[in-house]
């Protein structure tokens, strides 16, 4: 890496991003001149226009010049890129859940009757892809970077290669939320995006994969750290399940529609085959990774126990793949299958506890900071969280409960004390340590950790309890029978019972949104104005001993 | 095995990983391709006409799947509520499956027949006018705006590839039939009846002369949970037991 620019040696990611780049814009301007159907041609403009910027950004960044983080140790561009979206699309993504919530709240006043794009059915999948792929997403493309460079000692591999990952990324985010506003949907829930987008983010997630494997491999650590076997379990089955799921015949390649390739039960299967593995690996396992490198290094203690480790590792990743079944019990699968489901779905609950006592014992003789560090106790509470829903997910998947709980609100619930409490709450922590490390600054306000941390607390509070009590109420009230035999309820006095806990779950959410954006103003306040700190004193304690 | 070799060796911890996981979606999904009986042979399945076909894309496009099941449970209460427990080989021809996994709104996996046309219309436009309490998204746009057919061909023939048996002459035929079956006084009547069985005849939207997005809709919805006759399904014989 020499200022010699004439005689630059050839690298392969300078020439095959400005190619993959320019065959983009290229497929995109030909389906918006030539594709009969106005949803894509909306489509391939937007998907031009992220081409386009990403060529821009890209040429300037590189033509003719050698950007500074390629010298550095580490590549930190990529991180704080992957940060300020993953914060900026989290806001969008609860804000949009807001909205929702308040609309099945108060349907006269939420809904525009003659705006397709407002309604429930094409905002819901905005919300569930806003938070899950966009911030969660960008979370954890932002922490692995972060963390396998750490860990492994290493620059990260592939020179430009990361940074394709994350703008590909957010070009697939935008195109699959533009495209669920213009009612462009597969119909299969959290993989609603279509064929194209579908395309192009398998393209991203195996450079994903090159760049984060490449890393591992030029490691100058001799053992792979225990948070990277999770992440790079988390990148692979996303890729298998990804492209399996996916699999389905467009109507013609200038239209945005597909037949799924499956049809019916197996079809279903495979759904939540993918659906729930979508939860086990992107919500669990990536973010697990998350757990076992900012919980030790923020406590400064080493992880609890090695052995554990890699009983959680291998089980966890073993067990997850038998439990989609429990999303279809008493349906028209065969009973062996949902035997199968509900059992591996029991045992389940074993590995996740594993996984949860080695966090939080990772806390040992550090428990004192939980009262003077709020960005630690978030991450602990976040760990205490994934406990709370792991248990609870086993007991939804008993057949005599799951009986009462599906199609109820429960289920609501227990998806949001995961997303909430686990996946938002470590998100945060991760993003408290990760801005002041990054930006070298100290962090603008402690106490707004702590009004952060109270107010979203409660909020996720009001937003479980109000679904508990709304999900049992509703699976009890569509059984109950009258002294004459006859079901007691129709089916519209149930959805009218809900009011009261939907309005307190729009109140949980929009507390939960407020915290989030006390967040976002105190780390503005941090990079903009935070006092400098050493760059050695922020990033030192070593994680070498753990990892060996 | 000693771990802190997989550990130094990351090709192989990946090649692993792919292992572990890929056991236990072998184990499940696979033999739903090949077992006997996972779904039922039946009399009474047709794949969708071209109109239904139509209205189950926009079922799909407006996300009705988020708030509504197509999936009866095998459970009393759910027997009673809205009929037979749905068959494995009711969603055969449905690309993608929409069984759906909430019921903000009720299911409506035997929602055809059940409510009048008019009711139907009288409902999208505005939920509230016939059922006051609903909390459901006003969906007036799909009865102004005229049904877009010009690709219905090659949706069935989309179809076909993946495996729903059109026949040549159905693909041919296509716009035809779409047009036929909105229209009761179309000549093409009996054509569409030799294709498509005891398939709905009507102007579904209740505006002759007019095919919208309303039209296809309300026809698949009509047409939903009633190809089946369950008098004649036995639920306890050998070749239906799983």
């Amino acid at each position: 890496m020499q200022a010699d620019v004439q005689q630059a040696p050839w690298r392969f990611d300078h020439f095959f991003i400005p190619v993959v780049l320019f065959l983009g814009f290229a497929a995109a301007l030909t389906e918006a001149a030539r594709s009969p159907d106005a949803p894509m041609v909306a489509q391939g403009w937007i998907f031009a226009a992220c081409m386009a910027f990403t060529g821009i950004w890209y040429m300037w960044m590189y033509a003719g010049r050698t950007p500074a983080d390629e010298t550095r140790t580490y590549a930190d561009g990529v991180v704080k890129a992957g940060v300020i979206a993953a914060m900026f699309w989290g806001i969008a993504g609860m804000l949009v859940g807001v909205i929702i919530a308040l609309q099945l709240s108060f349907p006269s006043l939420f809904y525009l009757p003659s705006e397709a794009w407002t309604n429930f059915g094409r905002l819901r999948p905005l919300h569930t892809s806003a938070v899950i792929f966009a911030f969660g997403g960008n979370v954890l493309i932002a922490t692995s970077f972060y963390v396998v460079q750490r860990t492994c000692r290493a620059h990260l591999f592939g020179g430009s290669l990361s940074w394709f990952v994350f703008w590909g990324y957010n070009t697939f985010i935008v195109l699959a939320g533009t495209g669920y506003l213009l009612g462009i949907s597969e119909g299969r829930e959290y993989a609603e995006p279509e064929w194209y987008a579908d395309i192009w983010l398998t393209i991203v997630w195996v450079c994903y994969l090159v760049t984060f494997l490449g890393t591992l491999i030029k490691r100058k650590e001799p053992h792979i750290y225990v948070a990277n076997w999770f992440y790079l379990a988390f990148i692979a089955t996303i890729a298998v399940l990804h492209i399996v799921n996916n699999l389905s015949m467009p109507v013609s390649l200038l239209q945005t529609q597909s037949y799924s390739l499956f049809s019916g039960v197996q079809d279903a299967l495979t759904q939540w085959w993918y659906g729930h593995n979508a939860v086990g690996f992107f919500l669990t396992a990536g973010f697990l990774g998350i757990m076992y490198y900012f919980i030790p290094k923020r406590a400064e203690r080493p992880v609890y126990s090695y052995r554990l480790s890699i009983i959680h590792f291998w089980s966890l990743i073993f067990i997850y793949i038998w439990a989609g079944p429990h999303h279809l019990l008493y349906t028209a699968l065969p009973e062996w299958a949902q035997t199968l489901g509900m059992t591996f779905s029991i045992i389940l609950w074993m590995p996740s506890w594993g996984g949860m006592i080695n966090g939080l014992m990772t806390l040992s003789g550090a428990w004192d900071k939980l009262r003077t560090d709020p960005v630690l106790r978030m991450l602990v509470v976040s760990v205490a969280f994934y406990g709370m829903s792991t248990f609870e997910g086993p007991v939804m998947s008993v057949k005599a409960v799951n009986a009462l709980s599906h199609y109820t609100n429960w289920t609501v619930g227990h998806v949001h004390s995961g997303a909430l409490g686990w996946v938002g709450y470590v998100s945060f922590g991760a993003i408290y340590c990760l801005v002041p490390w990054l930006w070298k600054k100290r962090l603008y306000s402690n106490a707004l950790v702590e009004w952060h941390f109270w107010i979203s607390t409660l909020g996720i509070v009001l937003y479980i309890t109000s679904m508990w009590v709304a999900g049992i109420m509703q699976g009890l009230m569509w059984r109950a029978y009258n002294d004459f035999g006859f079901l007691e309820y129709a089916f519209v006095e149930v959805v009218e019972a809900m009011h009261p806990y939907y309005i307190i779950r729009a109140v949980g959410g929009l507390m939960y949104l407020g915290g989030a954006l006390i967040m976002v103003f105190n780390l503005w306040k941090t990079v903009r104005n935070g006092v400098p700190v050493a760059p050695a004193a922020s990033v030192t304690p070593a994680l070498t001993a753990e990892a060996a | 095995m000693n771990h802190g070799w997989l550990e130094k060796n990351s090709i192989f911890m990946l090649i692993g990983i792919i292992l572990v996981i890929a056991v236990g979606g072998a184990v499940e999904i696979a033999p739903l391709f090949w077992v006997n009986g996972t779904v039922e042979k039946i009399d009474g399945m047709r794949p969708y006409t071209p109109l239904e076909l139509k209205g189950r894309n926009i079922y799909v496009r407006e996300g009705c799947y988020v708030c509504h099941s197509q999936q009866v449970r095998t459970l009393r209460d759910e027997v009673e509520r809205y009929g037979h427990y749905s068959l494995a080989a009711e969603s055969m021809y449905d690309h993608p499956f929409q069984w759906g996994s909430e019921r903000t709104g009720p299911d409506l996996a035997r929602v055809g027949g059940k409510y009048s046309d008019e009711w139907h219309r009288a409902h999208l436009i505005d939920p509230r006018s016939v059922v006051p309490e609903s909390i459901m998204p006003p969906y007036r746009f799909l009865f102004t705006k005229t049904l877009d057919y010009r690709d219905v061909r090659q949706m069935l023939t989309a179809n076909r590839m993946v495996g729903v048996p059109y026949s040549d002459a159905q693909i041919a035929a296509a716009k035809e039939d779409l047009e036929a079956q909105a229209d009761p006084n179309s000549e093409t009547q009996d054509d569409f009846r030799k294709r498509y069985g005891k398939a709905e005849v009507r102007d579904f939207d209740g505006e002759p002369g007019r095919i919208t997005e309303g039209d296809a809709l309300i026809a698949y919805m009509q047409m939903l949970g009633t190809l089946v006759d369950f008098k004649t399904y036995r639920a306890n014989a050998p070749e239906h037991r799983r």
